[in-house]
């Protein structure tokens, strides 16, 4: 039953991820934090976080971790291949009409219309880990339950992304790095 | 017969060195996965990978997989593309495993938890510079309905609760409607269709 609802429940963050990389994210948070009571917020933001530095696509990394927190490696394999089913049937029948008609006006128009949905939805979901990044779990959200070190770290991160355009990897290390130093001395 | 084990061995293993060794999502494959198979393999042609790119980069889910399902199929049929997905997900399969192991035992070292969050703020920021980039690219076309449907749908995801799912089912009939709108408009006018 939890195998279903896990193979469910990524198979639809695999279908409707559209646009790649980050597309994932709000709709794995939909899931597996608001609609089933899978991840905490806060370990949703750890794998986002473990994601960001471990290989693969965060789709992938995501349904690993949660099927086997959930129901052990059957779940994290039923999981992964909820998660790319769609993906593999639509790749491939477009596959097929691209080598057959070569015409693929019609889903560059949808991906055009979709593309500023896919920023918006990035955008909020990214707006929840800096809330929880900045004011913890709890959520309460003044000055004075402020945390100085993450706002601080994520300021000069910023920056530093914005700035010299590094590899985004070296930032995370660097944050890591300072979060361990910072929080220990403060 | 060993000749098409060779190939379904290649396609395996190349693809899943590229997936165990690519961080940071899937723009990043496709570059290595072109130097791989137009340059060194020379299994596609280099027109042809753009447009393999093009349609992994529209379809649902990651571009990574999606990107070695194409080339899988394209070198060896569908045979070959299960083969390509098979090695490119059993990579952060496997990794993931290994850290959900000691995920548990290590979340609760304070030490572990103090750099957990530092990378937290960090992964805020890096995404915040990805909205940042991807939100400029939107309001440098200066066209009305994108702007709109950013705004939009961003209200309708943080404020109203909208299910993310109907968002991306509206936006996108909002943008096959539009295209087809536009063709329209073209065509009466007479003018170049392009």
């Amino acid at each position: 039953m939890i195998n279903l609802q896990l193979f469910w429940s990524f198979f639809q963050i695999g279908l409707f991820s559209i646009g790649g990389g980050y597309a994932a994210m709000p709709l794995i948070q939909h899931q597996v934090v608001e609609l089933h009571p899978w991840l905490t917020m806060t370990q949703f933001a750890d794998i986002m976080t473990i994601a960001e530095m471990t290989p693969g696509p965060i789709a992938i990394n995501s349904a690993t971790f949660v099927g086997i927190q959930i129901a052990g490696l059957p779940g994290a394999i039923i999981a992964t291949l909820g998660c790319v089913f769609p993906s593999c049937v639509i790749v491939l029948a477009l596959a097929y009409v691209y080598y057959h008609y070569k015409g693929l006006d019609v889903i560059q128009g949808i991906l055009a219309g979709l593309r500023p949905a896919v920023v918006a939805m990035i955008a909020s979901a990214g707006l929840s880990l800096l809330v929880l990044a900045l004011w913890g779990e709890e959520g309460q959200i003044s000055l004075s339950h402020l945390d100085w070190v993450a706002a601080g770290i994520f300021a000069v991160a910023l920056v530093v992304l914005r700035r010299w355009k590094p590899d985004p990897i070296l930032v995370m290390a660097g944050a890591g790095a300072a979060g361990a130093i910072l929080y220990h001395f403060l | 017969m060993k000749q098409q084990k060779n190939t379904y061995w290649t396609l395996f293993w190349s693809t899943f060195q590229l997936s165990a060794f690519t961080f940071g999502g899937g723009f990043v494959i496709i570059p290595l996965m072109r130097k791989k198979f137009v340059h060194h393999l020379k299994w596609i042609e280099e027109e042809e990978m753009l447009d393999l790119t093009a349609i992994a980069q529209s379809c649902p889910g990651a571009i990574a997989v999606n990107a070695s399902i194409l080339v899988g199929y394209r070198v060896a049929g569908v045979p070959g593309a299960l083969i390509t997905m098979l090695g490119t997900v059993l990579p952060p399969l496997i990794i993931i495993s290994i850290i959900s192991l000691f995920y548990a035992a290590f979340r609760d070292n304070a030490v572990v938890s103090m750099v957990m969050s530092g990378m937290l703020a960090g992964v805020a920021a890096v995404i915040c510079d990805v909205v940042l980039t991807m939100g400029a690219n939107i309001f440098k076309q200066k066209k009305l309905l994108p702007i709109f449907v950013l705004a939009g749908a961003f209200c309708a995801v943080r404020l109203w609760n909208v299910n993310i799912i109907l968002i991306i089912l509206v936006c996108g009939a909002l943008g096959a409607a539009n295209l087809a709108w536009s063709t329209r408009k073209k065509n009466q006018e007479g003018g170049e269709v392009q």
